[in-house]
């Protein structure tokens, strides 16, 4: 018999509940809709200067993740996002927003500029995951992944994480630890996408709409599970409805989300950060002696 | 083996075929008996095949007789999301635990590896195959707790096919947490070694694993963020029949070593042996440890822990 507390009891029935409900796949919809506005759209509306850093000053530059010094309600923040294309040519080229290595190591080398010169990190969150490639997997995708996470714990700058659009899996995670992390109403955040959930468990693709209602990778899931400190709500129909009011949004929220990041001493951050992460999971206890063997 | 329901390739590499029997060479076609395989550290001894090891079987051929203390092993995952695919996951987990005896894919502890101490966090891939869920996750970080507070190295084994979809986001935050863990032992100054067996890939080589002081990895082992199959349907890519495998691994700069199955203890010695003081020698006895349960660790622990003798608290 395993034993869970009340709240993990209160989350099951709260989600068995609200089995298959339509919000969650038209949450997918929208999450990936072609005209939702991307990283560099809010970036135009949020900052008043800004300088693109670019390169990871070991092999190229991965146009799928940008960074950039930039100024923000007067003070200069280290931006980094996602970034997938409007047309053909641009999704091509910036690979639908999926990161390669090198994309992971310019996030690694803004983090160690913004905890050098003491920088706060704003970090927009879009991408249906990290690049399956054979060059991406020869230059050490995974391992690159884990450093990448391994770099935003380790800084003791205030670090604040928004999910805009579709927050996959290990690739999107490797720019989300933070001391805050926000989600836009109509983003998706899960550790596998609903077509790749659906192939494995139910070996069918098509399948993606249960999958997706299986195990709820919305905003409101997210919120209720810990994981998110809070949802940053959009305009009517989505944020591409009017980009202008999501961008005015956006800012209230990650203007509040940077305050309160700030007012964690330098000194504790990391562990802070460090320790926020540490109690998210949800698990019960049985009885039983502790086992030896040998 | 039983089919596995998660994210990756069934190991082995035979793709065509019908089923193998699970003690059935899949390179050499070598059958042996339970008894023999076990005696051969699960290593083919016609074609030096590395065989899936569990995670108890492979504390008994890595640590000291008598030594190693579970800690954790009372964690069992809860299923928040209530989550049914053509299967309720909490028929699954129950499945798992009766094939397999383990309550989750990690178990946790701490031991003696010829005489040093070290924190243990070793992967079972039999367990829904090797994925890592909330359990998983909170028993790494209880074994990386057990090596900040003692002052002795932590040995990590895995075996994974990634992150477990049946616990969604709180299976992706397990990433986080891990390497939170492992920032930890950085700041502390506790060295890391992490050994990667077949398969480990998905979200737990692209987080904990990957960071050891020292990679290392067995013979033929696959080691890739996605598996062949993902790579080739999703990118039109052809792969070589060595990728993701350890020896590529190797030759691309991703590990430090790979090293065959009946060396590795061996090498794990020699590398407790260089991360300790060079005033240190290893106790003789073979005494069980007792259990710790918890408290800060003053001096005395760290020295005690070091020797791998904790003492019981609380
Ligand atoms: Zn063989």
């Amino acid at each position: 018999m395993v034993r869970v507390s009340d709240e993990v009891r209160r989350l099951r029935k709260r989600f068995e509940a609200r089995a298959e409900e339509s919000h969650i796949w038209d949450a997918v919809q929208l999450a990936r809709n072609p005209d939702r506005p991307y990283t560099l759209d809010y970036a135009e509306r949020l900052f008043t200067d800004a300088f693109e850093l670019r390169g990871d000053r070991a092999f190229s530059d991965d146009e799928a993740l940008i960074t950039m010094l930039a100024r923000y309600h007067g003070q200069t923040v280290v931006a980094i996002g996602h970034q997938k294309g409007r047309d053909l040519s641009e999704r091509t080229r910036r690979m639908f927003g999926m990161p390669h290595p090198e994309g992971y190591r310019k996030a690694m080398r803004a983090v160690e500029l913004a905890e050098r010169l003491g920088y706060p990190i704003l970090t927009f969150v879009d991408t249906p995951g990290a690049y399956p490639g054979v060059n991406a997997e020869e230059r050490g995708q995974a391992g690159m992944i884990a450093r990448s996470i391994l770099s935003f714990c380790q800084a003791s700058v205030p670090i604040v994480a928004t999910v805009i659009g579709e927050g996959g899996s290990g690739g999107a995670l490797a720019i989300a630890v933070a001391d805050r992390v926000l989600m836009q109403q109509n983003a998706i955040y899960s550790v596998i996408s609903p077509e790749g959930c659906a192939a494995i468990l139910w070996k069918d693709s098509g399948q993606a709409r249960k999958a997706a209602y299986a195990f709820r990778p919305t905003a409101n899931a997210c919120l209720d599970l810990g994981v998110i400190d809070r949802i940053v709500e959009e305009p009517k129909g989505g944020a591409h409805e009017d980009v202008d009011a999501a961008a005015k949004l956006l800012d209230d929220a990650i203007r509040h989300a940077l305050q309160q990041a700030e007012m964690i001493p330098a000194a504790e951050r990391r562990r802070a950060r460090r320790a926020k992460f540490r109690q998210m999971g949800v698990w019960g206890v049985v009885d039983e002696p502790t086992g030896d063997i040998g | 083996m039983t089919p596995i329901e998660v994210n990756i390739e069934r190991p082995g590499g035979e793709e065509s075929g019908g089923r193998r029997h699970p003690n059935t060479c899949p390179t050499c076609r070598s059958h042996y008996r339970e008894d023999e395989l076990r005696h051969a550290q699960r290593v083919c001894p016609h074609c030096g095949h590395h065989f899936a090891v569990g995670a108890m079987e492979r504390i008994e051929q890595l640590v000291d007789p008598g030594t190693f203390v579970e800690i954790g092993s009372d964690l069992r995952a809860a299923d928040p999301l209530a989550f049914v695919d053509i299967k309720p996951y909490i028929d699954r987990l129950s499945a798992a635990e009766l094939q397999t005896g383990l309550g989750d894919s990690l178990v946790a502890g701490h031991g003696r590896i010829v005489g040093r101490g070290a924190a243990l966090a070793v992967m079972d891939f039999a367990f829904m195959g090797g994925s890592m869920g909330s359990v998983m996750g909170e028993r790494f970080c209880l074994a990386a707790d057990h090596a900040e507070r003692f002052g002795v190295p932590l040995i990590s084994v895995t075996a994974s096919g990634g992150a477990r979809m049946q616990e969604n986001i709180l299976a992706l935050m397990q990433m986080a947490k891990t390497v939170g863990a492992v920032d930890g032992l950085r700041e502390a100054g506790v060295p890391y070694i992490s050994i990667l067996a077949h398969p480990t890939t998905g979200g737990v080589i692209a987080s904990f694993a990957s960071l050891g002081d020292v990679v290392v990895a067995e013979p033929g082992a696959l080691l890739s963020f996605a598996g062949p199959r993902v790579v080739e349907q999703t990118t039109g890519e052809k792969t070589a029949a060595d990728f993701g495998r350890a020896e590529s691994n190797l030759r691309l700069g991703q590990l430090d070593a790979v090293v065959p199955r009946r060396e590795l203890r061996g090498e794990l010695a020699k590398l407790l042996m260089l991360f300790s003081p060079a005033e240190d020698e290893p106790t003789g006895d073979n005494e069980p440890l007792m259990t710790i349960v918890e408290g800060d660790a003053n001096p005395i622990d760290k020295v005690l822990g070091r020797l791998g003798l904790g003492r019981r608290r609380g």
